[in-house]
């Protein structure tokens, strides 16, 4: 989850440079590691200081900014300054069959069917779920709404620029989904060099009016001030706009579903308050109260939507809204993007400049 | 008379020695002067050069994951597949690799050479401790055909090789091939020198807007009386100590289709559809000129003040218009600082992203965006280190360019 996104990244040589020289695994207290500002916050007052005056214990907080760097430093150094960290799919899997990340007995957090799908893998334990759904300003988007995947792409409906995350990571199965393919089909067609170029054709039809957004804070902005008519956009920033006063609505037709995971470093000292935080971290209620409380993103364990009006979770990424979603964790999905990052990185920023 | 002669060389040689040492420890105590000075060089700027120059040719990985494979291939000559040797030498690898977990780092780099490559090195090395069969090679070609496809294999070569071109070439659209030797990458994968070419455009455009608005700004702060002076650095100082963020961040509020010069500007009824004046190439021009005209004014200025009026007086009681004498006289005279203010202006400038990504369009993004891409999110830092090599290649280039033209010697950096 990129809440902090790309922007942030810019300092990570300068954190990276503190972590490392923070000092010995079995001198520092246990450290969790996530995305920083109101969404770590919010974590803090519902989950890591109570669970750590529940132990009797104290606790370190840092901040992760994305991507494999501060990984790749830790092999590298082999200083390990965390014992947990929230990741993104991808860095799960990669940091699992690396072995940075312990791999998980899952015996000691609780029955993997409590979890939502694939909340429960193999070195991760579910954090939340986060949506990039299509939002609009309802203000100036006249008196035809779009309501579909496809009207994104429809520029005679609705002329005018529209915002898109700057990667092409999730963007070519967008317009995949948007040129016809079924969410099952998705990688099926991708995983093929026509289904590619398939994706960059169906992309072609809008290109002259797509503006890219790096900080997820861009787009409810930009969305506000009227500089793109529609834009996809993290769930929980429209919402913090919508509360702010903007009159932002959100599409959630197939809309993309990202799940963050704990996992815990293999050369943790601390593995089992790690495994105790974890199981912790899985109550359902809290997990209810962070949605309903702090940031809208959906709970990874089951129960917790039982703890929350129907009425709230309508605008989360929970229940009906991620029914019939395209969800990226899928493990097709994680093999495509590892193996064809890199490439698909160099024709996406190509295509972009052309 | 001969141990006398003797006694007064000694005695020479004594007082050369003394001398000798006292010169030396006056130099020691100079070079303890100066030690923390040059340490603080060598370590800021002399080794993270030397650093990246290093990383961007540096290649250890397969070697040190794949060593048997390595060595079964060195006298590979890459014109028919390998024999069952390497195919061995390579099952004995990846079954240690798979159990140390080292395997998944070489798959990922054998994935830079070919897209896909990680996949069918990962497939291979989960099932190759269950392979029974006489030949590996079969059992290996029976499981993914890729791997009887020789290109996989000259990619294991490439890759094995302690130091490696491919991450300097791929930076400037170039690859080593078997047989052709040096080609283009293919063309929608053409990017870095496309890039490279924008930000130094980009650049220069900067340094001659900076040119145009900062060189009156000097004239104007140079020729005013010190009340008015101490003013005119407060207004340009003031920015300069802004954090840069900020700054352009002010500027996306300012310009964007609902901001304050466009709301302006329909109260007035010059327009009434609001100006794209920002998230395109405009934009980037002005949040990049706003924060790099002190580079350009303060050098300048500092030139400008010790310019003495006398000169333009004479000029003039000779006989010279004011647009001549401008020219002839004062021109000449602040050529070091506004040599020294392009300088700053247009090297500051290649480093910019996070402005480009901010205030920019589609195609306003520089070179310095990749190299971020590289070492923070794909930690490809390989990569990373060759464009920031070429980057740097480049401004050395420049520079006696520059030197010749904008004349150096004389350059002032205040």
């Amino acid at each position: 989850m990129s809440l902090k996104g790309t922007l942030g990244k810019w300092t990570a040589a300068v954190v990276m440079a503190t972590t490392v020289s923070i000092g010995v695994a079995e001198a520092r207290e246990f450290t969790i590691a996530s995305w920083g500002g109101e969404y770590q916050k919010g974590q803090r007052d519902i989950f890591f200081a109570p669970y750590a005056k529940s132990k009797g214990m104290k606790f370190l907080e840092d901040t992760y900014l994305g991507g494999w760097a501060q990984f790749q430093a830790m092999q590298e150094t082999k200083n390990i300054p965390w014992d947990v960290v929230q990741v993104e799919t991808a860095e799960m899997a990669r940091g699992c069959e690396e072995g940075l990340f312990l791999q998980l007995d899952w015996s000691k957090i609780g029955p993997k069917a409590n979890y939502v799908s694939g909340a429960a893998s193999e070195c991760g334990v579910g954090v939340v779920i986060v949506s990039v759904v299509i939002a609009y300003n309802d203000d100036l988007i006249g008196a035809d709404k779009p309501k579909t995947l496809e009207d994104f792409f429809n520029v005679k409906k609705w002329p005018g620029k529209r915002g898109l995350r700057d990667d092409p990571k999730h963007k070519l199965e967008f317009a995949l989904m948007a040129d016809g393919v079924p969410v099952g089909d998705v990688y099926k067609v991708l995983s093929t060099p026509a289904g590619v170029d398939r994706a960059f054709v169906k992309l072609d039809e809008v290109k002259p009016f797509l503006q890219f957004w790096k900080a997820g804070a861009q787009a409810p902005e930009w969305l506000g001030s009227g500089d793109v008519v529609m834009s996809t956009a993290y769930n929980g920033r429209v919402s913090s706009a919508q509360k702010s006063g903007r009159n932002l609505k959100m599409i959630w037709d197939r809309n993309t579903v990202y799940l963050d995971s704990w996992v815990i470093l293999k050369d943790s000292a601390h593995i089992e308050t790690a495994y105790g935080y974890m199981k912790y971290y899985s109550d359902p209620k809290l997990q209810a109260e962070y949605s309903m409380n702090v940031l809208p993103y959906g709970p990874s364990v089951k129960d917790a939507v039982q703890h929350i009006p129907a009425k709230v979770t309508e605008t989360l990424p929970a229940g009906k809204n991620v029914e019939g979603a395209f969800v990226t964790g899928s493990a097709e999905g994680i093999a495509f993007w590892i193996d064809n990052l890199d490439e698909l990185t160099e024709r996406w920023n190509a295509w972009k400049g052309q | 008379m001969a141990s006398l002669r003797h006694a007064q060389k000694t005695g020479q040689s004594v007082l050369a020695g003394k001398l000798a040492r006292g010169e030396r420890a006056r130099k020691l105590t100079a070079l303890s002067l100066i030690a923390p000075l040059f340490l603080l060089l060598v370590c800021v700027f002399g080794v993270p050069i030397l650093a990246v120059l290093y990383y961007s040719v540096d290649n250890p990985l397969i070697g040190k994951v794949l060593p048997q494979t390595t060595a079964a291939m060195a006298e590979w000559d890459g014109r028919a597949l390998p024999g069952d040797a390497a195919f061995d030498a390579f099952a004995a690898d990846a079954k240690l690799a798979y159990k140390a977990k080292t395997i998944a780092r070489a798959a990922l780099r054998l994935n830079y050479e070919i897209a896909g490559f990680r996949s069918m090195t990962m497939k291979a090395a989960r099932r190759i401790h269950r392979f029974k069969g006489a030949s590996i090679k079969e059992e290996l070609i029976a499981l993914d055909k890729r791997w009887g496809d020789i290109v996989y294999w000259r990619a294991i070569k490439d890759a094995s090789a302690s130091y490696t071109p491919r991450y300097l070439l791929a930076a400037v659209d170039l690859e080593l091939t078997w047989g052709q030797g040096i080609v283009q990458v293919e063309e929608n994968r053409r990017i870095y020198l496309a890039y490279l070419m924008e930000t130094f455009w980009i650049s220069a455009v900067v340094v001659l807007l900076c040119v145009v608005i900062g060189y009156p700004i000097a004239y104007l702060i140079a020729t005013s009386k010190p009340a008015k002076q101490r003013i005119l650095f407060i207004l340009i100082l003031i920015p300069f100590w802004t954090s840069l963020l900020v700054r352009t961040a002010a500027w996306v509020v300012l310009l964007q289709n609902q901001g304050m010069v466009n709301d302006f500007l329909i109260w007035l009824g010059i327009t009434d559809q609001p100006f794209e004046m920002i998230f395109n190439r405009f934009g980037v021009y002005v949040a990049m000129v706003h924060i790099l005209l002190p580079f350009m004014v303060l050098p300048v200025y500092s030139v400008m003040k010790s310019i003495s009026t006398d000169y333009m007086r004479a000029a003039a009681s000779l006989g010279a218009r004011p647009f001549s004498a401008f020219l002839s006289i004062y021109l000449p005279q602040t050529i070091p600082g506004l040599g020294a203010g392009c300088l700053l202006v247009f090297v500051i400038s290649l480093g910019f992203y996070i402005t480009p990504a901010l205030v920019g369009g589609r195609s306003d993004q520089m070179i310095a965006s990749l190299i971020a891409q590289f070492a923070l999110g794909t930690a490809n830092w390989g990569m990373a280190a060759a464009l920031a090599v070429v980057v740097l290649v480049c401004v050395a280039a420049i520079y006696p360019i520059y030197h010749r033209f904008a004349g150096g010697d004389r350059m002032k950096l205040n």
